[in-house]
């Protein structure tokens, strides 16, 4: 994918996880220049994801005051998954405070959310309270080494 | 490819997803413990979200535009099962009715991961991974509740003995089946029904929870023709209110 177009996507974050880009986050799935027009195809995180026809219009913002003339499409045709969250973007959410997803190639059964590392202390004497947190894609922990509840990014 | 029989399988997906997100959502600031009002709200938000994925591929076969579909039909017009659109109840019957639906819902879409009509199987595909969080949380409460106290137990047994013609009628044959069999696009509701009995059974097996005889159950069918409770108009009045005051409002 263009570099020079995705260093721009690289300032747009997804607006529940401020640090974390959408390009890191993994929806942004192609990208194709011509001259000036610049056609970025997306998909959704979670398929009821309310947030994304606002990505979609912050991505066509920022390649506007680029001097692009913007075009986004939203497929399922690659599906997100949260393999596709970046080395980077996965430090990110571990230091706002969220835990990152385990791979989706261990996500055989559900059995895997019953553990996850707490992104406070690293403890993995962790508890899930709830498989729906906040958002879609967060679930509710408790950590019994720290005593603290936190959330995890869910493996999808 | 059959047009009528695809635009047919979509329209009854999508009302499940639609009608049953909307009784989802009513659970919202009414749950019993705040990790369930949670959850019932996530379930709807994701319910009513394929719902809109599934309208909006009917609007690419030619439909009018998902929102137009969604609040400007009457009952008799919407192909959604019966059970989607019982009134929530009592949580024993919102969990039982949860676990039913949403064990045949993600069988369903595992399925039509398979479908030759490739825009209907990269959407299922997606949903199927967003379904396993649903059953995973009916099926642990399901479990727990279903071995529980005396009480948890007995309501959970009535609930599913009255949920369980309509829960059959799930699986009313389309009159277009044997040529969504034939086109691949869709399995079929007789195979999709077998495959429910066997999860359902695994599940219950592992609670005080039994079964009714199968062989006894007359399934409660109808909705997929348009013949409803008389439950679905006044939801249906309730969710389109604000569409019907202003067809322009957005939020």
């Amino acid at each position: 994918m263009d570099e020079k177009i995705l260093h721009i996507l690289e300032t747009v974050k997804d607006p529940e996880i401020p640090v974390l880009s959408l390009v890191d986050l993994g929806v942004i799935t192609n990208v194709m220049v011509e001259g000036t027009n610049v056609v970025v195809t997306m998909t959704p995180t979670f398929v009821g994801c309310p947030a994304m026809n606002y990505m979609k219009s912050e991505v066509e913002t920022a390649l506007l005051q680029h001097g692009f003339e913007p075009r986004v499409e939203i497929t399922f045709e690659k599906p997100w998954s949260s393999d596709l969250i970046s080395e980077k973007g996965k430090a990110a959410l571990k230091k706002y405070g969220l835990a990152p997803p385990p791979s989706n190639k261990i996500f055989t059964d559900l059995e895997i959310l019953e553990t996850a590392i707490c992104p406070r202390c690293d403890g993995s004497n962790t508890e899930m309270k709830s498989p729906f947190g906040p958002t879609l894609c967060r679930a509710l922990y408790y950590c019994h080494d720290c005593k603290e509840a936190f959330e995890q990014f869910k493996p999808l | 490819m059959s047009e009528i029989a695809l635009k047919e399988l979509l329209y009854k997906m999508a009302d499940d997803q639609l009608i049953l997100g909307h009784r989802n959502s009513e659970w919202t600031g009414m749950g019993p413990l705040l990790e369930e009002d949670i959850a019932f709200s996530s379930m709807a938000q994701d319910k009513v979200g394929q719902s809109l994925a599934l309208y909006t591929l009917l609007n690419q076969l030619g439909e009018s535009d998902p929102d137009t579909i969604a609040f400007t039909r009457n009952a008799n017009q919407f192909h959604n099962c019966v059970l989607v659109e019982l009134p929530n109840q009592e949580y024993d019957f919102s969990l039982i009715r949860h676990f039913l639906f949403d064990t045949a819902e993600a069988l369903r879409f595992e399925m039509l991961t398979h479908s030759s009509y490739a825009p209907l199987a990269q959407l299922a595909t997606k949903i199927r991974g967003e379904l396993r969080y649903h059953t995973l949380h009916a099926n642990t409460w399901i479990k727990q509740l279903g071995s529980a106290t005396p009480e948890s137990i007995g309501r959970l047994q009535k609930s599913l003995d009255y949920a369980m013609p309509y829960a059959l009628g799930i699986f009313e044959v389309s009159p277009y089946e044997d040529d969504l069999i034939k086109s691949g696009i869709f399995e079929g509701e007789e195979k999709l029904k077998a495959q429910w009995v066997t999860k359902v059974e695994a599940i219950i097996a592992q609670t005080s929870l039994h079964l009714p005889d199968w062989k006894l159950v007359q399934p409660l069918s109808g909705g997929r023709q348009g013949n409803h409770s008389e439950h679905l108009q006044p939801l249906l009045d309730e969710m389109s209110e604000v569409f019907k005051i202003d067809p322009t409002a957005e939020w």
